[in-house]
């Protein structure tokens, strides 16, 4: 089940990439009409590579909103590459995704 | 209907903003003409904020105030409605357990027809919205209606509305139908009519007070303002239907919320979209 929706355009000598991860971010500090605390569950860590190189990482944690939008550039890429992103949960749980470069 | 008929009495006599009085139309069955309403608020827009080109006012506030465009362009950059979509998509492709779907009950498997809602019903002598007949088609396919206001009835309309992009609204009023004519009438008496403990209209704060500074924000146009609609509003992180907004909008400014789909609501859909007829869907939205 993926969670990144990735937008990677090729643009010269860099590449623009947007994300948006599709995750609730439930920080923990919220309890539900019975009164129980709903536990955390929020993205941990991102990372994003090309070619085997790491371009972009994050670490998030509780106060980062439901589906964080990110917006970063990197040097090189190209058209029809692919970029592999990685993320973690707090839970340990953690995914694997692939998006190609426009 | 009483009390709104004396609201309007009292309050339409007394303050009529400029844009009714430069209608040549008035508040009755006899003296109303909806396309002279239409173009008389195209008109007075264009004079309120020059340079404006008429089919921007599908962007509410952001065709008309560049600081909240700045931000809203950056939202838009990935808009927060895609993951609303992809699900309404694929509510609205999933068969019913009979094995029917949406695609049934509307006409051109209802893809690309947001344009023509709401409608007037002569058999039913009643304004049908979206959210009515996609309600409807589960009804009758056996399936528990939605709930108006969130959820699955705003993803199935967004994608319904996304299908449509850029398709010009074109509302119609029956002419064979007087009871059409009155639709429209009630719903731009409700529009114009002050209510509840602020004693305010639409009007007061979409019409005369777009782009002032009310409540610590910025009201957007009537112009346009039903076409970006279902919408994922900030304030509520979610996506949510137009009927939501205008209960929450009487919360807000202090009258007694109707419940979603009442009959004042549809009306004042019908009157607000036939409004801004020619103007394109551009749903679903993202908005603050």
């Amino acid at each position: 089940m993926s969670i990144m929706r990735v937008k990677a355009k090729a643009s010269g000598e860099r590449t623009d990439v947007k994300m948006m991860a599709k995750h609730i971010m439930e920080t923990g500090q919220r309890k539900d009409k019975a009164g129980n605390v709903i536990p955390a569950l929020f993205l941990s860590e991102i990372e994003v590579k090309h070619s085997g190189k790491v371009v972009f990482t994050a670490n998030l944690g509780p106060a980062v909103s439901k589906n964080p939008y990110f917006s970063f550039s990197f040097a090189g890429g190209a058209s029809g590459d692919t970029l592999e992103v990685n993320w973690k949960e707090n839970t340990g749980k953690s995914g694997s995704e692939t998006a190609e470069i426009r | 209907m009483k009390t709104l008929k004396t609201f309007v009495l009292g309050a339409g006599l007394a303050a009529l903003s400029q844009l009714a009085q430069a209608a040549d139309s008035g508040f009755t069955l006899e003296t109303v003409d909806p396309e002279a309403d239409r173009l008389a608020l195209q008109q007075y827009y264009q004079k309120r904020f020059p340079g404006v080109p008429l089919e921007e006012y599908v962007n509410g506030i952001y065709a008309v105030d560049p600081a909240s465009r700045e931000q809203w362009d950056a939202l838009m950059e990935f808009p927060p409605y895609e993951f609303d979509l992809e699900e309404g998509q694929v509510l609205f492709e999933t068969p019913f357990a009979n094995g029917k779907r949406y695609a049934d009950c509307f006409d051109n498997g209802g893809i690309g027809i947001r344009q023509n809602y709401p409608y007037w019903n002569s058999e039913e002598g009643a304004v049908k919205t979206l959210e009515q007949e996609i309600n409807q088609c589960r009804e009758q396919n056996g399936e528990a209606p939605l709930k108006w206001k969130k959820g699955d009835i705003a993803k199935i309309s967004a994608y319904m509305a996304w299908t449509s992009r850029d398709k010009p609204f074109d509302i119609k009023i029956p002419q064979d139908d007087p009871r059409a004519l009155q639709a429209y009438l009630d719903g731009k008496k409700f529009f114009y009519a002050k209510r509840g403990q602020l004693n305010l209209s639409c009007a007061n704060c979409h019409l005369d007070g777009s782009r002032i500074l009310i409540r610590a924000d910025l009201p957007g146009p009537t112009l346009g303002q039903p076409t970006h609609f279902p919408v994922v509003r900030s304030k509520w992180g979610e996506i949510g239907t137009l009927h939501r907004r205008y209960e929450g909008c009487h919360r807000d400014t202090r009258s007694v919320p109707l419940p979603p789909q009442s009959d004042e609501f549809r009306k004042l859909e019908y009157f607000q979209t036939y409004m801004s007829n020619g103007l394109v869907v551009n749903g679903p939205g993202a908005r603050k």
